[in-house]
């Protein structure tokens, strides 16, 4: 039996309730998620965050494009801002669910929720995103950054114990002249709900047009989003033609583990179509990194 | 509990709510507005979309205190004084309600999307609509009826909804008149069986097995009666009268009493003073269970050493057909094509879950409210189990949040009654969407073997098919389903050689029973499939195939009927022919911007029975009554279940009675008011309780028609019913007055007609096993992605013989409807079960057609009357739904040269087929 659901309006008003409910208490984002899953929804106090002040936008703050833990995923898919410094984020955030879920459902809840292949959270790992982590110790609020990637222990396991911590924000540096992200994935249509494999990326290309820095996640590919580290040293220093698409798709074939989900998509189909979804999201990338440029020029 | 204080619909609210309570369940129980329904619980299906502070939300799973200050706006707040939303109208007007249940959350996710954006395209629509599903319209209907809403309240001229050219109408009939009860849907003010609250009520809920095939050793429910707030516990030993229901088969236990046989079984059943305590007790019942090894394939279980699901075996029927000598068929034969197909087991996803509320009346008598498709089927298997006289037992029928055929078996009804009688006290089992999907009956899934032979030039010799239904652990009707299965499965074409054998198999999955299409859907992939491969291997167009050797004037069926009227499907084939070459595209096409891409398209025909045949009785009665206010009234049991029966009804009364469409009330499934009209089902409400609305408002003319022609002192022949007066030359008689004089004399104004459809033969003796049949033929154009298998369907040409239109915009409704669900049937829907146990146990592991999978749909209407149906028509519920999964999977073919043997189609296994060198 839910016992009371909170909405603090700080974050150290609600770090202060975590730490009062010594573990009866727990985080909430928009719940799209968490009360869905019955089997998980069952602490005693919620603590919504969604209304936290300070913690409703997006903004760029310190050379960063910052996202509050309130920011919903119609937000983010609305968000001139990052459509123009974090297309990824866009992309992927502007196809979870519809348009119900989006208005509630926030990405702070989707990388709390901690699943290898949610959209927003691979988008987020190839913007090179960081996460907040605030917490109430001994009186006061403590706070954080971490790299995204140290969010994840396992599928659907947060690093972030959500009785004690919140994510309180994210942040990426935002893409500049030369330089774009993108996301691609394929759904199935039968089955459950889930994305079959997404791929993010972001790209920065020098004068001459070759690959300056590279960021790809990538996911089902293991129990946590996965960073495709390898597949990023190969494309440094090269230009994005059909060659360096092949080869990089094979790169990445080499580097992920993908495996066979039941009623959801088998192995040879996913390596099947991870060099698709590769090729899809560097072009993007390219073409927006060349239009970046021509704006620039002008 | 917690303070909640909120703006609803302009209006300031507040409430103690408990802090678990989502916003869906305290607009609806604690404020009593019922307007916003519950699907799913689990922000799947977005019929219960609410605006906070302007935006739309699930209100299912949005915490109510979080709307604590917020101002909320539901489907009761968009009329304002009386005065319908543009949207509102524009529903009503372009048929966009059908049973209703969604209407309140497509409605207000419009909403939305009109305040934002006043000029929405098709593809903005599609967006927005993403995740609000209908059942019943497909879509089409409320993309065009948006449209014209954002164009009023623009300012602009409205934009009247696209009608298929059909024949002249009548006064009424023939006429795309508004459904009588769609105001009622739009406002929200339409009640549903879970929106009654009666006083004192209490709450069910049913212990399910939980695992799909056991021995049941010992129950223990001490525990759960213990509980605070739990005033009955109760299992088997509890049922005083039978302690099977079934349809047909009185074979499934209303609590399980020796076995368990899946895993939806009813065990125990609970009624608490809350949903919460009854769902706790039920945790609390100790069942003790020796697992017993499970049977989850239909050819398995026909196995000798099989578990056996019942004691007389797994076989629940073999199923026969037999025409000419298939032998000489296939020595006479120049091709023979052979594969093996199968169909998936698929879920109706009404959008509506079962609920009954059971009642005990001052005189004692039980009453069940319920949305049934078969009314006198539930008042006979209700009292049946309680040991009470039929007449003991009132079925009052609410509004049905959508059937398809997945609301004609006893869901709560027996158990709601129980309750009630034991208790004293009105008892509601309402099911949560989990409970729905792994209790009820399913579309069977079926395995196939086909063998067809043709000639050199495509002439049809012969057809050997097998085919395997899995009906689960109970009946149902899946003797019945795999019967029409059977005697489809050579498709609508004349074969002189014909042998088919059908097994319906006891397994120990979900039930299998009605599903509209009613086996033929599932027979129309194998047939059709076949037919293009045969088509592809002799160098014959489809088209061509099947015009060669469609049924006409004079054929055999495969059961022996010769076809003596009625049969459009030639007309269906060219009218679909003729669209197809004015699109203008090849076959097969590519398109430069879309390099990984191709386009194709594919063809299909069906047939579907109208009404049960097979020599059943098959009978409707209806009731009608003319009023002192020059109303009248139309009454008989059967079902409206979004399909629009409601107002073919009442244009048939209006229509013979000669008074005012909006002057014809419709009162439905009331057993103690409204007689038989038999079960809905088999496409046969409009031919069978259309033709008994027909006769008796003709025989109540009649008799209006002696005492107006006395009053007028004319000939009674000459008089003519219209407007709501009797009138001869130059003189008239309000209708009213003649009813009151009617009364004076001591005349009954009401009176009521037994309409007996014309008798059927059974399978194997030959003769009509149907008195008619609908036609069809559709195309459909898809588009393959060569890199990643996904399957898009664009459009489909559709072309239905439904012997007389008589509501066009219904029928519309229904046919696009019929063609997104069986898009889904193609491409989306599967309900998947492991060993027995179903993994598809929530809506986000379903998957049905959303808005962004509807189709350019462009549906023309043959109609080639049948002599005896009312003004010629024939059934509609279910034809469409039939041919556009093979047209789908035949696109497929011609894209890709990949034969779909499985359903639904996969685009991994897709992808993986197209990579085969």
């Amino acid at each position: 039996m839910r016992e009371a659901y909170l909405i603090p309006e700080t974050l150290e008003e609600a770090t202060a309730l975590l730490a009062r409910y010594q573990g009866r208490a727990r985080v909430v984002g928009g719940g799209t998620d968490y009360f869905v899953d019955e089997a998980h929804n069952g602490a005693p106090v919620l603590i919504d965050v969604t209304r936290l002040r300070g913690l409703r936008e997006i903004r760029e703050e310190h050379g960063y494009v910052f996202i509050g833990c309130g920011v919903t995923h119609a937000q983010i898919a609305a968000s001139a801002l990052l459509q123009q410094s974090g297309t990824a984020l866009v992309e992927a955030c502007g196809q979870i669910g519809g348009p119900q879920v989006r208005n509630v459902a926030t990405l702070a809840g989707n990388i709390a929720h901690a699943l290898p292949a949610a959209d927003g959270t691979l988008a987020l790992l190839a913007l090179g995103g960081e996460i907040q982590v605030a917490w109430h110790a001994e009186g006061e609020l403590r706070a954080e950054w971490w790299p995204l990637a140290r969010a994840f222990k396992g599928p659907g396991q947060s690093a972030v114990d959500s009785t004690r911590q919140i994510i309180a924000a994210m942040r990426f540096k935002p893409t500049g002249a030369g330089e774009a992200s993108a996301f691609a994935r394929v759904m199935r249509p039968q089955g459950v709900a889930l994305p079959i494999m997404g791929v993010a990326a972001r790209l920065k290309f020098d004068a001459e047009g070759r690959i300056e820095a590279a960021a790809i996640a990538t996911g089902p590919a293991g129990p946590v989003p996965f960073r495709a580290v390898q597949t990023e040293a190969f494309l440094i220093g090269r230009m994005l033609d059909e060659a360096t698409l092949d080869e990089a798709a094979q790169v990445l074939l080499g580097e992920v583990h993908v495996r066979t989900s039941p009623h959801r998509a088998t192995a040879a189909y996913r390596r099947a179509v991870l060099p698709v979804l590769l090729r899809r999201a560097l072009t993007q990338c390219a073409t927006r990194a060349q239009r970046t440029l021509a704006i620039h020029e002008r | 509990m917690a303070r909640l204080t909120l703006t609803i619909n302009g209006e300031v609210r507040s409430a103690e709510v408990a802090p678990g309570a989502f916003l869906a369940e305290v607009l609806r129980e604690t404020f009593g507005l019922t307007g916003t329904k519950i699907g799913c619980n689990e922000a799947e299906c977005g019929i219960c979309t609410v605006l906070v502070d302007g935006v739309p939300v699930n209100s299912c799973i949005y915490p109510a205190l979080k709307a604590n200050g917020a101002h909320v706006q539901t489907v009761e707040g968009l009329a304002q004084n009386g005065q319908l939303h543009p949207l509102q109208q524009a529903f009503i007007e372009h048929g966009a309600v059908q049973c209703g249940f969604c209407t309140p959350g497509l409605l207000m996710t419009a909403k939305a999307l009109l305040d934002q954006n006043p000029n929405p395209s098709e593809d903005d629509i599609k967006h927005a609509l993403k995740d609000t599903y209908c059942r019943c319209t497909g879509y089409v209907s409320v993309i065009s009826a948006i449209r014209d809403a954002a164009a009023r309240l623009r300012g602009e001229p409205p934009i009247p909804p696209a009608l298929p050219h059909t024949r002249e109408p009548l006064r009424f009939v023939g006429r795309p008149l508004p459904r009588p009860d769609a105001v009622a849907k739009v406002t929200g003010a339409a009640k549903y069986t879970d929106d009654y609250v009666f006083p004192n009520m209490l709450h069910g809920a049913t212990l399910r097995a939980g695992i799909p095939h056991a021995r049941i050793k010992r129950i223990d429910t001490s525990k759960a009666k213990a509980l605070p707030g739990v005033v009955a516990v109760l299992t088997h030993e509890d049922v005083p009268g039978s302690k099977n229901h079934g349809l047909v088969y009185e074979d499934w236990p209303v609590l399980c009493y020796d076995k368990v046989r899946y895993v939806g079984d009813a065990v125990a059943i609970v009624a608490a003073e809350t949903r919460e305590i009854a769902e706790q007790a039920i945790k609390l019942i100790e069942v003790e269970y020796e697992p017993l090894p499970v049977v989850d394939d239909p050819v398995a279980a026909l196995a000798p050493d099989a578990p056996k699901v019942h004691e007389q075996g797994n076989l629940l029927k073999h199923i026969h057909v037999e025409k000419g000598d298939i032998e000489q068929g296939f020595a006479e034969a120049d091709v023979i094509v052979e594969g093996e197909y199968q169909t998936a087991t698929t879920e109706h996803a009404f959008l509506e879950p079962e609920c009954s509320i059971g009642r005990v009346t001052e005189d004692g008598r039980i009453e069940v409210y319920v949305g049934s498709q078969i009314p006198y089927a539930d008042r006979r298997q209700v009292a049946k189990s309680l040991g009470v006289p039929e007449e003991q037992v009132r079925i009052v029928g609410t509004l049905i949040g959508g059937g398809f055929g997945g609301k004609e078996d006893i869901a709560g009804q027996i158990h709601a009654a129980l309750l009630a009688k034991v208790t004293g006290r009105p008892v509601k089992m309402l099911y949560r969407r989990s409970e729905s999907l792994i209790f009820h009956p399913k579309r069977h899934a079926v395995k196939f073997k086909v063998k067809v032979g043709a000639k050199r030039d495509g002439t049809l010799t012969a057809m050997r098919i097998e085919l395997w239904g899995d009906t689960g652990a109970y009946a149902s009707l899946g003797d019945k389903v795999m019967t029409r299965a059977a005697t489809h499965a050579s498709g609508p074409y004349e074969v002189p050689h014909v042998k088919i054998d059908c097994y319906a198999v006891y397994t120990n999955n979900v039930p299998a029973g009605a599903f509209r299409g009613f086996g033929v859907t599932q027979s129309a992939f194998a047939i059709e499939s076949a037919i293009d491969e045969l088509a592809h291997r002799l160098g014959i167009s489809p088209i061509e195939i099947r015009r060669k050797n469609a049924l006409r004037i004079g054929s055999v069926t495969n059961t022996g009927a010769v076809i003596r009227e009625s049969v459009g499907l030639l007309e269906c084939i060219e009218r679909v022919e003729q669209a197809l070459k004015a699109e203008g595209t090849p076959w097969v096409f590519r398109k430069p911007e879309q390099p990984n891409k191709v386009y194709a398209w594919g063809f299909a025909a069906a047939y579907k029975n109208t009404g049960l045949g097979g020599g059943a009785p098959d009978r409707s009665e209806v009731e009608v009554e003319a009023f002192e206010d020059g109303t009248a009234e139309v009454r008989t049991s059967a079902a409206e279940i979004g399909q629009g029966l409601v107002g073919v009804l009442a244009s048939i009364a209006a229509e013979e009675l000669g008074v005012p469409y909006e002057n014809v009330r419709v009162l439905l499934s009331d057993t103690d008011r409204t007689p038989d009209g038999g079960p809905t089902t088999a496409s046969r409400q409009t031919f069978v309780t259309g033709n008994a609305a027909r006769l008796a408002s003709v025989k109540l003319r009649e008799r209006l028609a002696a005492v107006a022609a006395e009053m007028l002192d004319v000939p009674v022949e000459a008089l003519r019913f219209e407007d709501g007066y009797v009138r001869y030359n130059g003189k008239a008689v309000r209708l009213a007055e003649v009813v009151r004089q009617a009364h004076a004399e001591g005349i009954s104004t009401r009176l009521s007609h037994l309409y007996e459809a014309p008798k059927t033969q059974p399978l194997g003796t030959g003769g009509d096993m149907h008195f008619a049949f609908s036609y069809a033929a559709q195309a459909a154009l898809v588009e393959v992605d060569l890199e990643t298998g996904e399957v898009n369907c664009l459009k489909v040409i559709s072309a239905t013989d439904v012997g007389r239109a008589i509501n066009p915009l219904a029928l519309q409704g229904q046919i696009e409807g019929g063609i997104v669900m069986c898009l889904g049937n193609a491409l989306t829907e599967e309900f998947i079960q492991e060993k027995g146990v179903p993994y598809t146990n929530r809506f986000a592991r379903y998957k049905m057609p959303s808005i962004r999978h509807t189709p350019q749909i462009t549906s023309f209407i043959v109609e080639d009357p049948t002599a005896e149906g009312p003004y010629g028509a024939k059934g509609v519920g279910e034809i469409s739904s039939i041919p556009t999964t093979p047209a789908i999977t035949n696109a497929i073919f011609a894209a890709t040269g990949v034969r779909v043997r499985k359903l639904p189609v996969d685009q991994d296994a897709l992808l993986r087929a197209m990579r085969v060198p």
